[in-house]
């Protein structure tokens, strides 16, 4: 019991992005708005990026702009690669967020067109329209 | 250090994300969503990752709730849930 | 349904936490994310490419033909806004204004084309007088928002920003123009055309500097051959700012095309 607690100690962190992305993936299935729907979307998005550039990081390190006397060439002092954080999360992250503005812009211009046709956002209303013309 | 001020904004998160998926007025969502954008952003500049909070302050806390806003104004404001 | 998805959203949580016991501790620089190939790119980004900054270090010159499909998709995204909102009827019922008075016409279903003098103004149907305040303010901060992006992008190379980053806030900058005054404001500003083209131009500015690099006889993307044209000094840190400059160029118009769209619902004619 207290190996246990003692896991939990040290990877809280974890369990908290977690938590976030729990939070994200349930609006998404359980909540009638499509606009709800997109929020949940973009919750569970960005905390996907948090934990992923929350991998890149390293105590004791500074951020990923090399300062000082590098000159032209680089016959500075050595880098230290543990001096600085790791870069390559922090790119695909960019991309990654780059993607989801995108895709956030493309899903309003979809439910502005939903409400145009049929005057609702609610997925049980939009479901009994669309039944309704099915039958006719 | 790191971990005190780590848990204390990401409590915050959390609740703004909670928040944003209970209101029941789609103009309190797009707000709610740009302070959780914010939150986000100040948590990667904590861990060091400066380009990557920068993307999302100027996308997620700006451009992003203008769009939803701009949805909302066109669509209704209500929701049932 | 709601209890059957808090159900598989309890579980589903419960699987990725088991999973992430064997994950490394926070902050480990043993890690095994942090072992291998990043620690060339920290080493090694300066003697190569000359750029402070390393995340835009490897993101147009390491992973620069990431990039470049990342600008194509940005641009499909408004493309595809477009075509699903456009609305190319023209309107039926207009209103005017005359100034001096304030008296309104409103033309409802005109069979012939309806030519206003000079001192009516076109608006839309929901008018609000203008507000001195908001728009001397505005008026007076856009054009320091759009230098500010201009630095961004330019010195992406050595502080945080880029070509993404300057490209969002120098399209909001046109938004605030759009939300201060009237869209129809902006549209006489920066016309449709001109938008449609500018996203369109900056992905053909990146995907130029690559097929030039070819054409000069090097790989795709090979910032090196330019050598002969600019100098060898600084060669990759030149061909990074091109290509950025490509994508700030699409990322501005595309901002700027969904926020229309989506606000006027396609007809480009009242907005926020």
């Amino acid at each position: 019991m207290t190996e246990l607690f003692m896991l939990i100690a040290a990877k809280y962190n974890y369990c908290l992005y977690v938590i976030l992305m729990m939070i994200g993936l349930y609006a998404m299935i359980a909540k009638n708005n499509l606009m709800k729907k997109l929020v949940g979307m973009n919750i569970f998005q960005t905390a996907i990026i948090l934990f992923y550039v929350s991998i890149g990081f390293k105590h004791n390190a500074t951020i990923p702009i090399i300062m000082g006397d590098h000159g032209h060439g680089g016959h500075g002092a050595a880098i230290n690669a543990a001096d600085y954080m790791n870069p390559l999360p922090h790119v695909l992250m960019l991309t990654a967020i780059v993607v989801s503005v995108a895709t956030l812009g493309v899903a309003m211009a979809l439910c502005v067109k939903v409400y145009q046709r049929y005057q609702t956002l609610e997925e049980d209303e939009l479901r009994m329209r669309l039944s309704e013309k099915i039958k006719l | 250090m790191y971990w005190s001020i780590n848990l204390v904004i990401l409590i915050f998160v959390i609740v703004c994300a909670l928040g944003a998926i209970y209101v029941k007025d789609l103009l309190a969502t797009a707000i709610l969503f740009g302070a959780y954008s914010f939150m986000m952003c100040l948590l990667w500049a904590i861990m060091g990752a400066v380009d990557v909070a920068f993307t999302e302050a100027s996308v997620g806390a700006g451009v992003s709730t203008v769009f939803f806003v701009a949805a909302v104004f066109r669509t209704s404001r209500r929701t049932k849930d | 349904m709601k209890l059957l998805s808090l159900i598989v959203v309890c579980l589903t949580g419960g699987l990725l936490l088991y999973g992430t016991a064997d994950l490394p501790d926070w902050g480990d620089p043993n890690a095994p994310a942090s072992l291998h190939l990043s620690n060339y790119y920290i080493e090694n980004a300066i003697r190569d490419t000359e750029v402070p900054n390393l995340v835009t270090a490897v993101l147009a010159d390491y992973r620069s033909i990431d990039t470049m499909l990342e600008t194509a998709v940005v641009f499909c995204a408004g493309l595809a806004c477009f075509l699903l909102l456009r609305d190319f009827t023209p309107k039926k019922d207009h209103h005017y204004r005359h100034v001096p008075t304030g008296v309104i016409l409103h033309v409802k279903n005109p069979d012939r084309q309806v030519i206003v003098g000079n001192e009516f103004e076109d608006m839309d149907k929901e008018w609000l007088p203008p507000d001195t305040i908001i728009k001397t303010v505005c008026r007076m901060l856009i054009p320091f928002i759009q230098i500010y992006a201009l630095y961004v992008v330019a010195h992406g190379d050595f502080s945080p920003g880029g070509g993404f980053q300057g490209g969002v806030i120098l399209g909001s900058s046109f938004i605030l123009l759009a939300i201060s005054y009237n869209l129809k404001y902006l549209l006489k500003r920066v016309s449709e055309k001109f938008l449609g083209i500018l996203s369109a131009a900056g992905v053909l500015v990146y995907m130029g500097i690559g097929l030039a690099a070819m054409v000069l006889g090097g790989n795709f993307l090979d910032y090196e051959k330019y050598a002969p044209i600019f100098g060898e000094h600084h060669i990759r840190a030149l061909g990074m700012l091109g290509v950025e400059i490509g994508v700030g160029m699409s990322v501005t118009a595309v901002m700027v095309i969904i926020y229309i769209n989506i606000v006027s619902e396609g007809k480009h004619d009242e907005g926020l």
